[in-house]
């Protein structure tokens, strides 16, 4: 199981990479919405439910296609968790 | 259609002819048939030419026959029969049939004021011996090419700004001011170009040059004011269709054979059929296919083809022909671009030069003035909307909007809601109608390296652009704001240009555009809105005008804009590696580092996110085109070094085929 220490970096790693570009990194807070802080799309939205899925091998509903879910890196860590806890 | 070129000594020095020689060689692909030179003194011009109309008579420059006056011309001027019977009711003499002699007549009448009464596509320069003056002149709307630049002792202009760097004393510099401009409206702000000093004469602009200085002046301009509410649907639709009729046969005049395009939408099979019933033209068409069924519309082609009967060509486009021309396609835009839709349009104008035609009708401008495009839609959901900012109803319309944005049908309403969200401030914004695509298009610049972000970091490209508009925009019903946004900037910046001009004349190709008769366009601004746009049908008044002429299934097919594929065609997501060499040298860190544009780690995760095939939204698309583009630009024409997608590297071109 994957602690949150490590789900952390492993998403700043990739909104970093797939998103970020020529931002710093560090720039951006884990209670940054992504949305008001424009760094994702509508395609972006799905670019994250891809990475969650193939890196944790979970499922992701329709209906949790929500920004409460995954508008930002405390929201993505927290619905990782509860999926991980889904499964477990 | 031609390429022109002239030189004027502010220093009183006779021109050099080599150096009109020099510039008119680089334009040698907008016209191969013939080219001269006319040193007259301190003003010298050069012209390249295509014979389209009056093959033995229309050569150039031309002077009138008391010698006081040297036109040089790239275009048409349609009404040239009607103006050349005008001018011989006054006693005017012709040497010949061409309408070139007809713009040197009309001249020497009405002198600079003479446009007005032309209907057609053109840039021209007249040197005017008794005045002393140069006369500039370009198309209402923008459909010919003029740039031109200063140097301490001379004003030069050219069709394309390769004639200008042929110069030595002519700077080679990316201007900052216009980068920031196009990547947010994907076109700089006329009269700024990609080059720092190079401008070019905006669309309905004239300019003399006299004793060194410039007076530059609008001589047109659009207006939807008198958006007339008192006349019948039937009585606009007969009006509409009429014009159309005409524009389309005033096009046909030519001593050449005349072909269309024909895409599989609405625009160019209406052109295409008007020509088919209203003319005695016979019918050769052409069109471009993709081996990716995403962008592909051969069967409603094939509908159409069916129809009309007409005598079809095609060429077909996979990734890699895009990727292979590309270098050539950026020589010939001369500004960067963010889609790769102008390279398919490079191989069309092929085709039609292998097929011996030199002249091809389009649908262009259409979406413009009857009210086509997508964001014309859009604006009206999100106003819409906006008076019910809770509705969760209404943002769904959105989703109506996009049938074919797979990534926009699987959002959820929610996510829906947050990214169409209309800020309060946007609600009284002129623009509107554009905010969204242009905040889009801003996210690119994250891309910039630090020197040029902190170069930029006191500009407002919108402020810019707010300064430009004139005074009676904000009377007009925001559908029709929006109409002026996408004529003045997109259209004469991208679409006429970079997707227009420079693809078709590359290959010696003339393009013309009978909803751009600016007829059609006066009339148009004086729709009313519900007939352009009828809830969400879009061009509702063309399809009425023309619906015993176009089949149903054209008429209702959903709105599919012209696309191509972007990253796929640099980068081969199986391979995940660069499909070119070329691409993979413009985008190494090394390289970045020299031009100083972007910055290389940003680059390298974008490359990195594209080659492990997880870029699939529009915004890494557009920064891979963008940046590719950019540095294609630079190499090119800034270092002067040749690009090619033919050097080594072939290995992945021929596993391909």
């Amino acid at each position: 199981m994957s602690s949150i220490q490590s789900i952390q970096s492993d998403v700043r790693d990739f909104v970093a990479d797939n998103f970020l570009f020529g931002e710093d990194p560090e720039s951006l807070n884990n209670d940054d919405s992504f949305l008001e802080t424009g760094i994702i799309d509508s395609t972006g939205v799905l670019e994250l439910v891809a990475f969650i899925e193939d890196k944790y091998s979970v499922e992701v509903d329709d209906d949790e296609l929500v920004p409460e879910n995954l508008d930002s890196i405390d929201r993505l860590i927290n619905f990782i968790e509860s999926k991980l806890k889904e499964l477990a | 259609m031609c390429g022109i070129a002239g030189i004027i000594q502010s220093d009183r020095q006779p021109v050099s002819q080599a150096e009109l020689q020099a510039m008119i060689e680089t334009l040698n692909h907008r016209g191969p048939d013939a080219s001269g030179i006319a040193p007259l003194g301190p003003v010298g011009f050069a012209h390249s030419r295509l014979s389209i109309v009056d093959l033995a008579g229309g050569l150039q420059p031309m002077q009138s026959e008391d010698g006081m006056l040297t036109l040089t011309f790239n275009g048409e001027i349609y009404n040239h029969i009607e103006l050349r019977a005008l001018l011989s009711s006054k006693g005017y003499q012709f040497r010949t049939h061409s309408d070139t002699e007809v713009i040197l007549h009309m001249y020497a009448e009405y002198g600079p004021e003479c446009v007005q009464q032309f209907n057609g596509q053109w840039a021209f320069a007249i040197h005017d011996k008794r005045q002393q003056q140069v006369f500039l002149s370009r198309d209402r709307m923008g459909i010919r090419p003029l740039v031109y630049t200063q140097t301490p002792g001379r004003f030069i202009f050219a069709s394309e700004v390769k004639a200008l760097f042929s110069l030595p004393d002519v700077e080679r510099k990316v201007d900052l001011t216009a980068l920031n401009q196009l990547f947010t409206f994907w076109s700089p702000l006329p009269p700024r170009t990609f080059f720092e000093g190079v401008f070019e004469l905006p669309p309905a602009h004239s300019m003399i040059v006299k004793n060194g200085q410039l007076k530059i002046w609008q001589y047109w301009n659009l207006d939807y004011s008198p958006n007339e509410e008192n006349r019948t649907l039937d009585d606009w639709a007969d009006e509409l269709r009429a014009l159309l009729i005409d524009a389309t046969q005033l096009r046909l005049r030519a001593d050449v054979p005349v072909g269309a395009y024909l895409s599989g939408g609405l625009d160019s099979s209406v052109t295409a059929a008007i020509i088919r019933n209203f003319t005695n033209a016979p019918l050769n068409t052409f069109s471009v296919n993709f081996n990716d069924k995403e962008y592909d519309e051969s069967q409603f082609q094939q509908e159409m083809i069916r129809e009309l009967g007409t005598d079809h060509q095609t060429v077909c486009c996979s990734y890699e022909d895009i990727g292979r021309i590309f270098p050539q396609v950026i020589q010939h835009t001369e500004k960067p671009v963010l889609r790769t839709a102008p390279a398919p349009m490079y191989l069309l104008s092929r085709l039609v030069k292998e097929n011996q035609f030199k002249v091809v009708m389009t649908g262009e401008g259409a979406d413009e003035v009857l009210g086509g495009y997508d964001i014309f839609k859009e604006t009206k959901i999100r106003r819409f909307w906006s008076r019910q900012p809770e509705s969760k109803i209404r943002p769904l319309l959105l989703k109506r909007l996009y049938p074919y944005m797979k990534n926009l049908q699987a959002q959820s309403p929610a996510y829906l809601k947050a990214f169409f969200k209309i800020r309060e401030d946007e609600i009284n914004s002129p623009f509107f109608s554009h905010l969204p695509r242009w905040d889009l298009t801003s996210k690119l610049k994250t891309f910039f390296s630090d020197d040029v972000k902190q170069e930029l970091v006191n500009q407002d490209p919108l402020a810019d652009f707010s300064d430009q508009l004139p005074e009676r925009f904000s009377k007009w019903p925001s559908f029709c704001q929006a109409q002026y946004l996408e004529s003045v900037n997109l259209m004469p910046g991208y679409i006429l240009s970079s997707q227009g001009d420079r693809m078709a004349m590359g290959n010696s190709i003339e393009g013309r555009f009978p909803f751009l008769d600016y007829r059609v366009v006066e009339f148009a601004s004086r729709i009313p809105v519900r007939y352009k746009m009828n809830g969400l049908n879009e061009k509702f008044l063309l399809k009425y005008a023309m619906r015993d002429l176009i089949p149903e299934s054209i008429r209702k097919r959903p709105k599919q804009p012209y696309r191509a594929p972007d990253a796929h065609s640099f980068i081969d997501t199986d391979k995940q590696k660069a499909r070119f060499e070329y691409v993979e040298q413009l985008l190494s860190p090394e390289k970045l580092k020299d031009n100083g544009l972007f910055q290389p780690k940003a680059v390298q995760r974008l490359v990195k996110k594209i080659e492990q095939g997880r870029a699939i939204g529009t915004r890494d698309n557009m920064a891979l085109v963008g940046v590719l583009s950019t540095q294609l630009l630079v190499e090119q024409m800034i270092q002067g070094q040749p690009v090619s997608a033919e050097n080594k590297r072939t290995e992945s071109a021929a596993l391909q085929t």
